[in-house]
């Protein structure tokens, strides 16, 4: 039977989430002490060598991310956690935000220490508000022992964290949407670059990470890059936190190594729910894939999942039974983009609300076989030409669901033609 | 400099120019829509995309910077698929009637359209943004969502240049929309109603009230058609009747309005002269009285709801002087009929103005006699243009007319009030005479000239050293009005115009840019040089009717008809 690998959420359920006491009695701190005895470059390699890449979705390597940062000359700079988890089904920020908020204290003063920065904000989604109070104690308990604020444990490092209600909007986990969100105005992604490692937050150079990447960091200098780079595969090194949610027999969070076959996660969480049959997976969030039965034996890590046109993301799993209509589904999903794309550029904006109206037809029984080649060519557009990965990403259960059960389409405009 | 490639041809720009800049050196045509020349990129209309070799996305030409070594497709499969089902998409929302709107012929949308050779029927059902129901509650701007491309040229200018935060981006998705605070009709918004916007739409969604229909029904009538002609309109005419930028046709466009039924074309020049005269001796009044200071400028309608709006306080600072529209038509309606043996009510009396503020304006309860208003109804220099086309006039081979009298005349200072600083300098011109008893070595005042946002200058006159201070723009005499409020402002006299570059740059001329005011700006400093007349205290036709008229300059006569007052507008706010 497939065992967790705890990285992430090696405290969680384990401690008192906002006591300092419990969080440094299992070595909290002590990396961020260890880091602040190094110099801020070999800080930096032992982040290297992990190979740690972004958990947000896109999978940027996040020790390139800080050298960028670290190399431009400015006043101040800053360093966002992006607890702005706005997937729908996943929760794997939450858990680690309300289990073990330290863990991801601690990495953002990493991170901090090596970039150069001196603040630090935690966007919570503003769906979480019971989180809030969590972090606000948490910090307290944090600066009163001296392990956040000025000259942490006598460094002459000053490093402290403010927590920022999210706007609840899902193009708020884009980075510069966030950036504008925290800024006060509308929550719309800017064209990039500038990036924000060079332009970001009130014009200063900027890291925004994921929950789950930061709280990666204190694990991966207190027991070295290459402890790291040794657990998952090769190129996607150390855990994921998996979500899985739908039909599925024992929903809920748990941590594997990279690459760690689908097929194995599913088994180990019961299968589906119920005992009824598998009729598909949706992976990686609303913006991910609908695979099949078929497609299951998939090692999940980013570039395996690419490479077979599937999506790790942000790990979601979405077990789907054979009572579930996927294009009930599917339009389900483009509503929620047509309500959560910002409205800013003109293939998300308008792109989004046509996908739901043919797909609406079709399943309404007004469908005809060229709305499938409009489809494809629409979604293609949208891919390459919207301006933020909303955009880029929303058709891919669309067109997932088009190649993977494009019987169930099909079957849809029969059936409509016969009426 | 950056070697880069597109379509297979090499070129060089230089570090910071973007794929589009790249583009228009190879005289490559990228098709654009939210990119504006005078803002900042805004890359979400994605019309210009471009590809670059080895990029699975494509890049908008307008916000990616050249870099070393691209190699960009501007006309592969992709882009032409892209660019036209992005067209597709905006097609299928945007109001189907090109054939009777007012930006038919001038409208960038339809340039696209055309550009990418589109002429099919798009494959998604019609999907207005809003129910097609113009917002006509303005009296100078029409405002119709269903021709909205959502680009935000029109909320850039009024945040970003104008800082009026008339209209502003709400909802999202599919429901974006451009509205004024609360959703409100335009004409009850914090609109100062100077065409800024209407500038800058590249459709028609943002539009000028249409005034000409006045003029024809007025034709029906037995009134005397009376027009007063704006400096800067004689700048503007040609251009937006197809000649080259800066053409100045101030004889012809006499002899166009004779023939579409105007009977008597003045000059607004003289007015012009006029508000000099009335306004150089209030500046004056008030350092030897200790009345406010800074005293600033009441000309620009745009200027002059903006600062009723956001600097109430700042009231006493304006110039009691009406406008020269509004000292003109104060004279048709109270001095021309007895001259003329007429009774005011049957003189229809019309402006012709490069803005659309004016239209405003001239509805002010300070601006009539008797209630009814001094100016029956104003037209734009776009407008104009329109109506001389639908005459069957054809505008460039006509002969010259002269202004009539006797309102014709008019000095090379008030030609300049059509560019920003003008009027600082026609008056700095009569001031120094009138204060030294001295004749100027060089009527030139080029500190104020110009396009710098701000510009100051201190001129001894006497053994007063005047500071002043020029803003064009609302942004800059945003800026200026808090040094102001704030006490940090020790100027004598300011000059603001709403619209950038001055009148020059109003909204009620043809589409325009900062390239396109370069040659408007030379034209006017050129009329000013030609004129053999170039001071206003030296116009003897406004000297005259002092003589005859008014009295002297700030005396009872002209208060009762040249001067005005203003409203606090400020709960426009609320």
């Amino acid at each position: 039977m497939l065992e967790e690998t705890r990285i992430v959420l090696r405290n969680v359920d384990e401690i008192d989430p906002v006591s300092i006491e419990d969080y440094r009695a299992r070595g909290g701190y002590e990396a961020l002490k260890k880091a602040l005895s190094m110099t801020r470059d070999e800080a930096l390699s032992e982040i290297d060598k992990s190979a740690l890449r972004g958990r947000g979705g896109a999978g940027f390597p996040i020790g390139k991310k800080l050298s960028v940062t670290k190399a431009v000359d400015a006043d101040q700079k800053y360093i966002i956690c992006n607890a702005d988890e706005g997937e729908p089904g996943t929760n794997k920020d939450r858990v680690v935000l309300s289990g073990d908020p330290n863990s991801v204290f601690e990495g953002m003063a990493i991170a901090a220490y090596i970039a150069g920065a001196a603040k630090g904000f935690v966007y919570l989604r503003f769906e979480y508000p019971y989180i809030f109070p969590i972090l606000e104690q948490a910090l307290e308990n944090a600066r009163k022992a001296g392990c956040l604020g000025g000259n942490i444990f006598g460094s002459g490092f000053d490093f402290d964290i403010s927590v920022v209600s999210g706007g609840g909007a899902y193009v708020c986990g884009e980075e510069t949407a966030l950036i504008a969100s925290i800024e006060g105005k509308r929550g719309e992604p800017q064209f990039k670059p500038p990036y924000p490692g060079v332009k970001g937050l009130f014009g200063k150079p900027t890291v925004v990470n994921n929950v789950e990447t930061l709280a990666n960091l204190p694990q991966i200098i207190q027991n070295g890059g290459e402890w790291f780079a040794n657990i998952g595969v090769p190129n996607c090194t150390g855990t994921k936190v998996f979500t899985l949610c739908g039909n599925v027999a024992r929903p809920g969070v748990a941590e594997y190594p990279m690459g760690t076959n689908l097929k194995d996660i599913f088994e180990a969480h019961g299968g589906v729910k119920d005992g009824k049959d598998l009729q598909g997976f949706m992976l990686g969030g609303q913006s991910g894939n609908l695979i099949n039965p078929d497609q299951m034996d998939l090692p999940m890590d980013i570039d395996t999942c690419r490479a077979r046109d599937a999506i790790l993301g942000t790990g979601t799993i979405m077990v789907m039974d054979d009572y579930c209509e996927i294009l009930d589904i599917v339009e389900n999903i483009m509503s929620f983009f047509i309500h959560e794309s910002c409205g800013k550029c003109t293939p998300c904006r308008e792109g989004n609300i046509r996908m739901h109206e043919i797909i609406h037809n079709i399943n309404a029984g007004d469908g005809k076989l060229e709305d499938l080649d409009t489809l494809e060519e629409l979604a293609e557009v949208m891919q390459i030409t919207s301006l933020c990965a909303l955009g880029q990403n929303s058709s891919y259960p669309v067109i997932t669901s088009l190649h993977n059960f494009r019987d169930d389409y099909l079957k849809a405009i029969e059936r409509g033609q016969r009426a | 400099m950056i070697s880069l490639t597109i379509d297979g041809l090499p070129v060089q720009v230089e570090e910071g120019a973007s794929v589009l800049d790249a583009a228009r050196k190879l005289n490559i045509n990228i098709p654009t829509l939210c990119y504006h020349p005078d803002q900042d990129v805004k890359a979400n209309c994605r019309i210009c995309v471009v590809e670059n070799e080895g990029q699975r996305t494509l890049l908008p030409a307008c916000a990616s910077p050249a870099a070393e070594g691209m190699a960009i497709h501007t006309n592969s499969p992709r882009v032409r698929k892209s660019r036209r089902h992005i067209l597709e998409l905006l097609l299928a929302r945007h109001a189907q009637d090109c054939l009777h709107c007012k930006r038919s012929g001038t409208c960038e949308l339809q340039q696209v359209s055309e550009d990418l050779h589109f002429v099919k029927t798009p494959r998604y059902p019609y999907r207005p943004r809003s129910a097609e129901m113009n917002d006509e509650s303005s009296m100078s701007i029409v405002r119709n969502a269903s021709k909205c491309i959502a680009c935000g040229r029109c909320e850039y200018v009024c945040n970003e240049i104008q800082t009026v935060h008339a209209i502003s981006k709400v909802n999202r998705g599919f429901d974006v929309n451009f509205v004024p605070a609360y959703d409100r009709p335009l004409g009850e918004s914090v609109c100062i109603n100077c065409g800024q916007c209407v500038q800058v739409c590249p459709t028609g969604a943002l539009t000028i009230q249409d005034s000409c229909d006045q003029f024809w029904d007025a034709l029906e009538t037995d009134k005397l058609i009376v027009a007063q002609v704006a400096p800067s309109v004689r700048i503007n005419l040609a251009e937006a009747l197809g000649e080259e930028p800066g053409t100045v046709s101030t004889g012809r466009l006499v002899t166009a309005m004779k023939r579409m039924g105007f009977h008597l074309v003045f000059d607004t020049d003289f007015t012009a002269d006029l508000t000099i005269m009335e306004e150089g001796t209030e500046l004056l009044g008030r350092v030897k009285n200790g009345g406010v200071l800074p005293m600033v400028t009441s000309c620009s309608p745009g200027w002059i709801k903006f600062c009723e709006t956001y600097y109430p306080d700042l009231l006493p600072n304006l110039s009691s002087c009406k406008s020269p529209q509004g000292m003109f038509g104060a004279l048709i309606k109270n001095y021309y009929p007895a001259k003329i043996g007429k009774r005011p009510e049957d003189i229809c009396s019309v402006s012709i103005m490069p803005c659309t503020a004016k239209k405003f304006e001239a509805r002010r309860p300070e601006l009539s006699t008797d209630e009814a208003p001094d100016v029956d109804f104003v037209i734009t220099v776009q407008e104009l243009a329109r109506m001389i086309r639908s005459a069957g006039i054809d505008f460039k081979s006509l002969a010259e007319t002269p202004f009539d009298n006797p309102f014709g005349l008019g000095s090379g200072a008030g030609e300049i009030f059509g560019a920003t600083g003008g009027v600082m300098e026609a008056a700095l011109r009569t001031v120094y005479e009138l204060v030294t008893g001295e004749t100027l070595k060089d009527i030139n005042f080029e500190a104020v000239r110009g396009f710098e946002g701000i510009k100051e200058a201190a001129i001894q006159v006497g053994d007063l050293p005047v500071r002043v201070a020029v803003a064009h723009g609302l942004g800059n005499a945003r800026k200026l009005m808090d040094a102001v409020r704030s006490g940090k402002a020790d100027y004598h006299f300011i000059e603001v115009m709403a619209c950038p570059g001055g009148c020059i740059g109003g909204g009620g001329n043809s589409i325009k840019n900062w390239k396109l005011m370069e040659s408007r700006l030379e034209a006017v400093y050129g009329e000013d040089e030609r004129l053999p007349i170039r001071k206003s205290h030296e116009n003897p036709a406004v000297n005259s009717l002092y003589e005859e008229f008014l009295g002297e300059p700030g005396g009872h006569k002209s208060h009762e008809l040249l001067h005005t007052v203003y409203t606090d507008r400020s709960y426009l706010l609320r």
